[in-house]
């Protein structure tokens, strides 16, 4: 039980995605101009890195280790991943047309997330068992979420901000997620 | 003109982090020293150049609707020789760069260029490309990074600048300082770029 309390408090507030392991940056500036369309980015996020890091963990236990050749794990999770993603886009396309126009568009921007197959990787690295794993990612999924949609409110606020000019759209956007990132800092130190 | 050209408008024109505003996440994670940001900034050198070689060679076999996920074979291959090399000859330098170095094959940089640029032009003109697109990059890196590591740690490539009279300011080599410092950098050139388009 405590483990599982640290891994989710770590994976979404200490460690977050964002914040402290600079991963989906682009994404993270990118789509994050409106709250919703935030929401629906973190949504599609999320579903696509749990489901990516159960197959490409089976995989990597499965396949990889007993044929020793670990050092395949970048051209096969990224393959993976982007393979992934296509099926998703395509079940979701027959199976539930609400759920698919709610988060269609955004999973071809999520093949070149790096926060997808960085959490594929990491979950790996700290040898987590299966379950843990699949909680990792589905809570720095939420970290993720969470970090969008939060800075997307302040964006929304910041376009009715008089901004000096060269500072305006991207500029701007780092500033106030440096500030968030400053926040977030209060974490740290609370899980070791 | 022409050759030139190629190679130099990735350097400051269409320089990828603070022009083109791409391939953020490697930037911002691994400018903590300027020894890594070099060595980030090579790395991706290495595998931009070994990516724009093939895929300009093979661009015309691929069939239109598979030419993604051929290119992005491409680049994870080049990915996983440039990791085991860094593994073998400089175990520091893995373990500073660590997840970084398999998250290169999504650093969009590499997959634009070869979308955008090696697919369609010559062998020639897409190494020149990838040669200033990874210069630019690298300058990138080493910018943000010396200024990281001057103001955060008092330090030049690991030579002490100050001794004690000016205190480090830790916050520029934890997170917030990146972003910060990346946004400052990137209103600079904006700015920069409004002055030299005035003067003309």
């Amino acid at each position: 039980m405590k483990t599982v309390l640290l891994v989710v408090i770590s994976a979404i507030f200490v460690n977050n995605v964002v914040f402290a392991r600079f991963l989906g940056i682009c994404p993270y500036v990118g789509v994050s101009k409106r709250v919703s369309t935030s929401a629906g980015m973190g949504m599609a996020v999320t579903f696509v890195m749990t489901l990516a890091t159960a197959i490409t963990y089976i995989l990597h236990y499965l396949v990889l280790e007993p044929f020793h050749i670990e050092f395949m794990q970048t051209v096969i999770f990224i393959l993976v991943i982007a393979s992934l993603v296509q099926v998703v886009e395509l079940v979701l396309k027959k199976v539930s047309r609400p759920l698919y126009s709610a988060l269609g568009i955004y999973l071809p921007l999520i093949t070149t997330n790096c926060a997808i197959l960085g959490v594929a990787i990491l979950s790996i690295q700290m040898k987590y068992s299966f379950f843990l794993a699949l909680l990792f990612a589905f809570c720095s999924a939420l970290g993720f979420t969470l970090a969008i949609v939060i800075f997307a409110g302040i964006r929304e606020k910041l376009d009715e901000a008089d901004i000096p000019g060269p500072f305006r759209n991207v500029p701007i956007s780092f500033v106030t997620a440096a500030i968030l990132a400053m926040a977030f800092m209060g974490f740290s130190g609370l899980v070791k | 003109m022409g050759a030139y050209h190629e190679f130099a408008k990735g350097i400051i024109k269409e320089n990828p982090v603070l022009r083109l505003l791409l391939g953020f996440c490697p930037t911002l994670a691994v400018t903590t020293t300027a020894i890594n940001g070099i060595g980030m900034g090579l790395a991706t050198m290495f595998v931009l150049l070994g990516s724009n070689i093939v895929i300009s060679l093979i661009a015309r076999f691929i069939p239109d609707k598979v030419r993604i996920p051929s290119y992005i074979v491409v680049i994870a291959t080049f990915v996983t020789i440039v990791d085991l090399l860094i593994q073998a000859f400089s175990p520091e330098l893995n373990k500073a760069l660590g997840i970084f170095i398999p998250l290169i094959v999504v650093n969009c940089i590499i997959l634009g260029r070869a979308e955008a640029y090696a697919s369609k032009n010559s062998l020639a003109f897409s190494i020149l490309d990838a040669l200033g697109m990874g210069c630019g990059f690298t300058l990138a890196l080493l910018i943000l990074a010396s200024i990281r590591e001057i103001l955060g740690n008092g330090t030049i490539f690991g030579i002490s600048l100050f001794a004690d009279a000016f205190p480090p300011i830790l916050v520029f080599v934890l997170p917030p300082g990146a972003f910060l410092t990346l946004g400052v950098m990137i209103a600079g050139v904006v700015a920069l770029e409004k002055k030299m388009g005035a003067t003309k």
